[in-house]
């Protein structure tokens, strides 16, 4: 042994060491282990296995019937707010049956729906401040319906045209909006993760702030290593911000239980030393509740948080994929109707007489007229000046890139017949 | 990871280890200081880890958004590139991450994307592979998937890189030629210490994303005098490092030593006159001077420590060809590393050291 270090040893067991292992009953040399300084002492082994986990609750405040289970956890929103609620979840479903259907007709390339996840955008975009920022992945759209992306912000970008935000550059539903602060998504799952994780801990630097972040993901996503690393960053660097988990059951055509085998995604954040709150993401009240909660928490303690919205992707995973092949139509059919989000607000709505099956029938059939007309109108903007697919690399064009933007300007105008010119602005 | 690297900055320095027979052999290159400061005014001598040291200090007082983290970047880094910072502008300014390079660059672009500066540091650019898709799926397409309403171009990565004597596998690659086919990065190598300097403030000011690889050999070895003052050095732009008639010679990093040297001994032995280019930026190259000097020479020989097939040397050999078809005397030659793993105790016979490149001269000057 060190003779230099022997002194030393004994001056720490001496002061502070001492007073902790004997606060903890343990003798004057018990070990202190540094990974695990809370842990004691067995004598004999012990597994300890995940049956012995009890499973994170569910967390409602409507049954299927729309009714509230526990009045203390009405939020009691007002009339008006439960209107926008409805509506905006009507109309993300309205459009998505359209654009899903002019997917199939040809007229746009790609379409991903919202089906049965409306209330987990609705009710947590609602409980959010709209200076908060979202990080999302792709089944996300309530989100940006509640914070005030138009019908038309969402069809120009589908058809990539001039007035896109995006200029034409990204698939369709790769939404995204400055002024809105939702980041513009990209399709490499869980990426955004610990981006959100990054983002947050820069808030948080900032005097004063009141600003938290929110990031969705799929439980799909909640596998890559992106995400654990966000959960580790953010609980070792104290981000204030939310993991919102879309727990729809499916990844394309993996189920869950092949996804992972423990508790869910809630069910990791102990490990990781979060907070974590699973709930029903079919109700757009337990939904509201759970990230308002969760917002206070986040911004109170400078501390990240789990939500898991458990739900069931009704619709097909893209217009790519037939989910037929892989899941019965039984199984659907309850989602589709007693489960189904907007049929439980419905049915509190009629409750309270705050629905009127006239207006909202109107409603429906004006949501459908826009976004037809819009459909009409954004297949007729023309796309972006072509030459815009050489802006933006980096915030000035470097040399080369010039080069090659006037090598294609040349070509072009030498070959013009053999490129789709007139579809693009000039 | 850094298992070996942690080893060695504990073992003191090389003359100790020289004398216990310990390093087994001595370096491939010797450093040749800049002949001039980039801009006047008081200079210090400095090694290189000091001039990046100087770089961040600089950038977190100038900037109050500015992060440094990484791995053990906290207690000064394992090449001690961040020493004092933490003391100096505190822990949530300068702090350790877990170990995970993908939420190291992801956690980067978030705070980027915040318009904060993020000082990121891969331990070892060898470890930069789990980051991969951050930095070239994300990173490098923020700005253009966004139509420029979200970028990151508020984010630097510093990783240490290249040939170190006895780093093998994972403690050598050179890997500028896999982002280098990335649009939308930018990455540039440092030969020394005024060029790490100016290299780092210009990333950390520029507003898009960069990668700074930076040759670790030279960390203790290159030492010169650098002005104290904040300073950039442009990205994009080639230096020539020794003006020259009869072959271009182009590197970058550690490289450049030795190319100066070959310069040396090719005047010497066969009284032939090189031009010394540094190319100093990868992505993007400055494509003028390069082909204005092979216009003038006739000839160009390109050398890197990082394999033949795919390297970077590629891109140069294939536009100089391109663009300078009819001013070349000989074919374009490369001089590299060779298309295996980076080796431990071959390593003498894997890297393109003075002999091989001065052979390289001799065939192209006969051609």
């Amino acid at each position: 042994m060190n003779q230099d270090l022997f002194p030393f040893l004994l001056q720490c067991l001496s002061s502070d060491a001492a007073v902790n292992n004997a606060r903890a009953g343990g003798s004057l040399l018990h070990a202190k282990f540094p990974g695990a300084l809370e842990a004691s002492f067995v004598t004999a082994p012990k597994l300890s296995l995940p049956a012995d986990i009890e499973p994170i609750p569910i967390y409602r405040v409507m049954n299927s019937e729309g009714a509230v289970e526990d009045p203390t956890q009405d939020p009691n929103l007002d009339q008006a707010t439960v209107r926008k609620m409805f509506r905006d979840m009507v109309l993300l479903n309205t459009m998505d049956k359209i654009l899903y259907e002019s997917q199939r007709q040809g007229r746009i390339s790609f379409y991903m729906t919202n089906f049965g996840e409306e209330a987990s955008h609705i009710g947590s975009a609602a409980a959010l401040s709209p200076e908060d920022w979202v990080y999302g992945q792709y089944r996300e759209a309530g989100v940006l319906v509640w914070r005030g992306f138009t019908i038309s912000d969402f069809i120009n970008q589908c058809y990539g045209n001039a007035e896109d935000q995006g200029k034409g550059r990204q698939m369709p539903v790769h939404y995204g909006s400055r002024k809105l602060n939702f980041v513009t998504i990209s399709s490499p799952l869980a990426t955004q993760i610990p981006q959100a994780a990054g983002a947050a801990y820069a808030f948080k630097l900032q005097p004063n702030n009141q600003r938290c972040v929110v990031t969705y993901f799929g439980e799909g996503a909640a596998s890559e290593g992106d995400t654990h690393a966000a959960f580790n960053f953010a609980a070792t660097l104290d981000c204030p911000v939310i993991f919102f988990c879309r727990n729809n059951g499916f990844a394309i055509s993996t189920p869950s239980k092949e996804q992972y085998r423990g508790d869910g995604i809630a069910g990791r954040a102990a490990g990781y030393g979060m907070a974590a709150l699973r709930f029903d993401g079919t109700d757009v009240f337990a939904t509201y509740n759970a990230t308002k909660l969760a917002r206070e928490y986040v911004l109170r303690e400078n501390k990240p948080i789990v939500l898991e919205a458990m739900a069931y992707r009704i619709g097909h995973h893209s217009t790519s994929d037939d989910s037929t092949a892989y899941r019965p139509a039984e199984e659907l059919e309850v989602w589709n109707t007693v489960e189904h989000p907007i049929t439980k607000l419905k049915h509190y709505m009629i409750q309270r007489g705050w629905f009127n099956e006239g207006e909202e029938n109107e409603f429906v059939k004006s949501v459908r007229k826009q976004v037809l007309s819009q459909i009409n109108q954004s297949e007729r903007i023309p796309k972006p000046d072509w030459r815009e697919m050489f802006q933006d690399v980096y915030t000035e064009m470097p040399v080369h890139l010039k080069e090659q933007l006037r090598a294609m300007e040349k070509h072009v105008e030498e070959h013009r017949d053999h490129y789709p010119l007139k579809d693009f602005k000039q | 990871m850094n298992f070996l690297q942690k080893v060695k900055n504990v073992v003191v320095d090389s003359k100790v280890l020289s004398k216990t027979g310990l390093l087994r052999h001595s370096s491939h290159f010797v450093y040749q200081p800049d002949a001039k400061a980039p801009v006047d005014g008081p200079t210090q001598k400095m090694n290189m880890f000091q001039a990046i040291n100087q770089a961040m200090d600089i950038a977190l007082e100038q900037n109050e958004s500015a992060l440094v983290f990484g791995e053990d970047v906290a207690f000064g880094g394992v090449f001690r590139c961040s020493m004092g910072l933490q003391k100096k502008y505190g822990k949530h300014r300068v702090f350790n991450t877990p170990l995970c390079e993908q939420g190291i660059a992801g956690f980067a672009i978030g705070v980027a994307n915040t318009g904060a500066k993020a000082i990121a540091e891969m331990q070892f650019a060898d470890y930069i592979f789990p980051a991969f898709d951050q930095i070239v799926n994300e990173a490098a397409k923020y700005r253009y998937r966004s139509g420029n309403l979200y970028d990151c171009g508020s984010l630097t990565f510093r990783a240490p890189c290249g040939a170190v004597g006895h780093g093998a596998c994972y403690h050598s690659q050179s890997p500028e030629a896999y982002f280098a086919h990335t649009p939308g990065l930018k990455v540039v190598v440092p030969r020394g210490p005024n060029k790490a300097k100016g290299l780092l403030l210009a990333c950390v000011k520029d507003n898009d994303p960069c990668i700074v690889f930076e040759p670790k050999t030279l960390y203790r070895a290159a030492v010169e005098e650098v002005p104290v003052a904040p300073f950039e050095s442009p990205i994009g732009k080639a230096d020539i490092l020794r003006a020259g008639t009869d072959i271009t010679l182009v590197g970058w990093g550690t490289q450049i030593h030795v190319l100066q040297e070959v310069a040396n001994m090719a005047k010497k032995q066969l009284d032939v006159s090189c031009e010394v280019i540094d190319l100093v930026s990868i992505l993007p190259w400055d494509k003028e001077t390069i082909c204005n000097s092979v216009k003038k020479t006739g000839r160009v020989l390109i050398a890197h420590e990082a394999p033949l097939t795919n390297g970077f040397g590629a891109e140069l050999a294939a536009t100089i060809q391109e663009e300078c078809f009819l001013h070349l005397e000989s074919p374009v030659m490369r001089v590299t590393g060779w298309d295996t793993p980076f080796p431990h105790v071959f390593e003498p016979f894997y890297i393109p050291d003075k002999h091989r490149c001065l052979a390289g001269i001799r065939k192209l000057i006969d051609y």
